[in-house]
């Protein structure tokens, strides 16, 4: 039986890379994708921590991370479709209308 | 291992003021669409505050209730209903400012209205979550639906910078968020505030790997909600987002979404944490230094950089990053054994003022601004007292009361976060609090020195039409009544505990 730490270790990492690609990708749609690895990272760790201490509570969050996950993405492409339309580009540096 | 629970243990009736809210939410999205034709969509304003109304009247059946629901996910208590009364106060102003606006902006769509229940009902939920699960929830049921605002002008560029900034911010935040959460259970094996309180003490005794699992999930959760409530230094985002996203919605989710995030921020830490530390023996929680290093980062850094701000939408902005360090005075004093509740007060009472003032000042800021979203510059606050004499009037003790002048709310609320501090014995912090009062005082007072001192041919605020004034007037009364007769306000607070009955 795989250990718990191996899983919540991999969460980790997992997690780590979702979030340098937040911070480093530049195109909406990656930025997405990390936001949603994160998510996943952390739904790994509920499930591991879940069995660790055979509590239902642990899967009970998971699905409702998924299904909230699922809405976010529902508002964030409607947003980057909205914004491909006026700029023809997604690149998020291209969005500084605002500044000081 | 999982019993099935009867109906009567949901507890349907103490979760009634959100329920119903949400539900009006769903029956207004399908009304507006079957029913309600696009050149009177004022109607679906109209019933969107009817649905308010029902849930504030609903709210004071079930004011002085108290207990739990749907197994623990949900509790309700003092605390709960005044927050209620806050948000749906909130809402009732943000929905008359909007009725005209979307009008002159060109976006008058019935989902406006669902979309601020939406919100609104994950605010109530919010307030009452007593579970990590129920808190995530809520707070994407307050979050998403303010990206959807925020981006609602399409497609003016600025609105759907402001929706695409808070959107990716926004889940960046609930992502880690989440993850604390996973750790936290983890490292308890719980996910109810409750059971994680009971946990803790032994995790802390113990001393092993599950108190850096609890240590790094707990510090997660904080950055997630700190970038909610917009503070140093997860508040990069606000001025961008709140100049953007067109005024009405700025207004609402400066105030709504500070309620919702500082409610379970405090309910968080007096609930489940409130004695955890580092070390057995210690006597000061892990959690209150870094809010006092938090809290004062916040407070030096939105004071000193509103200063410098020439849009008033901006400046405001600011000012909200300002005052969010005022009520993070407030939580990290909940950290002090025994001051958890009147910090849990002041916090209350601090937003209720902060609601009133800012909810007013974006009303004239709105009022001045033009129907493509400029003239909203500092500049042209010149010479309104003459354009406008009212307006202008309001306008100066909004901005007395963000300054904490005494005989308006702001004092109050200001009155009551310095005193759970001292309480706690933070002298430092409050110190910090004071001297960065003094340093608001040059902004706010420099919009009244514009329009009172300053020649200029003012301008004629085609924006404040019947509407905006009556929305301005609410914000008005209160903030005089509350600066007046503070026991109104306090009379609604005093009863209010919070803390986990074992540390109280």
């Amino acid at each position: 039986m795989v250990q718990t730490e191996t899983f919540v270790m991999l969460s980790a990492v997992l997690f780590i890379l979702g979030a340098m690609g937040v911070l480093l990708r530049r195109n909406a749609i990656l930025l997405f994708m990390s936001v949603e690895l994160m998510l996943n990272a952390s739904n790994l760790a509920l499930v591991a921590f879940a069995r660790h201490w055979q509590q239902m509570e642990g899967h009970l969050f998971v699905f409702f991370v998924i299904a909230v996950a699922a809405a976010e993405v529902a508002v964030g492409l409607a947003l980057i479709v909205a914004i491909f339309r006026s700029k023809q580009s997604i690149n998020i540096d291209e969005l500084h209308q605002m500044e000081g | 291992m999982f019993e099935v629970p009867s109906f009567a243990d949901l507890n349907l009736w103490l979760t009634a003021p959100a329920t119903v809210l949400a539900l009006g939410a769903c029956l207004l999205l399908l009304v507006d669409i079957l029913f309600i034709p696009a050149d009177r969509k004022v109607t679906t304003a109209w019933l969107a505050i009817g649905v308010i109304a029902v849930s504030f009247v609903v709210n004071l059946f079930t004011f002085n209730e108290s207990g739990s629901a749907f197994l623990g996910m949900f509790v309700a208590d003092g605390f709960t209903s005044v927050a209620n009364v806050i948000i749906l106060v909130s809402a009732f102003i943000s929905v008359l400012l909007s009725i005209d606006y979307v009008k002159r902006a060109q976006i008058e769509r019935g989902e406006f209205y669902s979309l601020i229940l939406f919100s609104v009902s994950g605010m109530m939920f919010m307030v009452s979550a007593n579970d990590l699960v129920s808190i995530f929830v809520s707070l994407e049921l307050l979050s998403i639906p303010l990206y959807i605002l925020a981006a609602f002008r399409v497609p003016d560029v600025r609105s759907e910078e402001s929706g695409m900034k808070y959107f990716i911010l926004g889940a960046f935040a609930s992502a880690f968020f989440v993850y604390g959460s996973a750790l936290v259970f983890g490292a308890t094996g719980h996910t109810g505030l409750p059971e994680i309180f009971q946990s803790v003490e032994g995790i802390v005794a113990d001393g092993g790997s599950a108190g850096v699992l609890l240590l790094l999930g707990a510090g997660l959760i904080l950055v997630g909600l700190g970038f909610k409530v917009a503070v140093v230094p997860f508040h990069m985002w606000t001025p961008d987002v709140y100049e953007g996203a067109p005024t009405p919605v700025t207004a609402f989710m400066s105030v709504g979404a500070k309620v919702g995030g500082f409610a379970a921020l405090i309910r968080l830490v007096a609930v489940a944490l409130p004695t955890f530390v580092l070390a057995e023996g210690d006597t000061v929680t892990v959690w209150q230094q870094a809010f006092w290093l938090v809290a004062a980062a916040t407070l030096i850094l939105g004071n000193f950089v509103a200063v410098a701000q020439t849009n008033v939408k901006r400046m405001l902005a600011y000012s909200s990053i300002a005052h969010a360090g005022y009520i993070m005075m407030a939580v990290a004093a909940a950290g002090t054994a025994g001051v958890a509740d009147a910090a849990a007060q002041a916090t209350l009472l601090y937003l209720l003022a902060y609601m009133f003032t800012n909810l007013g000042a974006f009303g004239v800021a709105l009022s001045i601004e033009k129907d493509d979203g400029s003239g909203t510059s500092i500049e042209d606050f010149v010479g309104l007292a003459k354009s406008r004499p009212r307006l202008a009037l309001m306008m100066a003790v909004f901005m007395l009361s963000l300054t904490g002048i005494p005989l308006t709310a702001g004092f109050v609320g200001k009155w009551f976060v310095f005193k759970a501090a001292l309480d706690a014995n933070l002298i430092p912090l409050a110190i910090i609090g004071v001297l960065t009062s003094v340093v608001s005082a040059f902004y706010y007072l420099r919009i009244i020195v514009n329009m009172y001192l300053r020649d200029g041919e003012g301008d004629r605020a085609e924006g404040a039409t019947e509407y905006v004034n009556w929305a301005v007037y609410v914000a008005f009364a209160g903030t005089l009544v509350m600066g007046i007769l503070p026991v109104l306000a306090t009379n609604l607070t005093d009863a209010i505990t919070i803390a986990s009955t074992a540390v109280r």
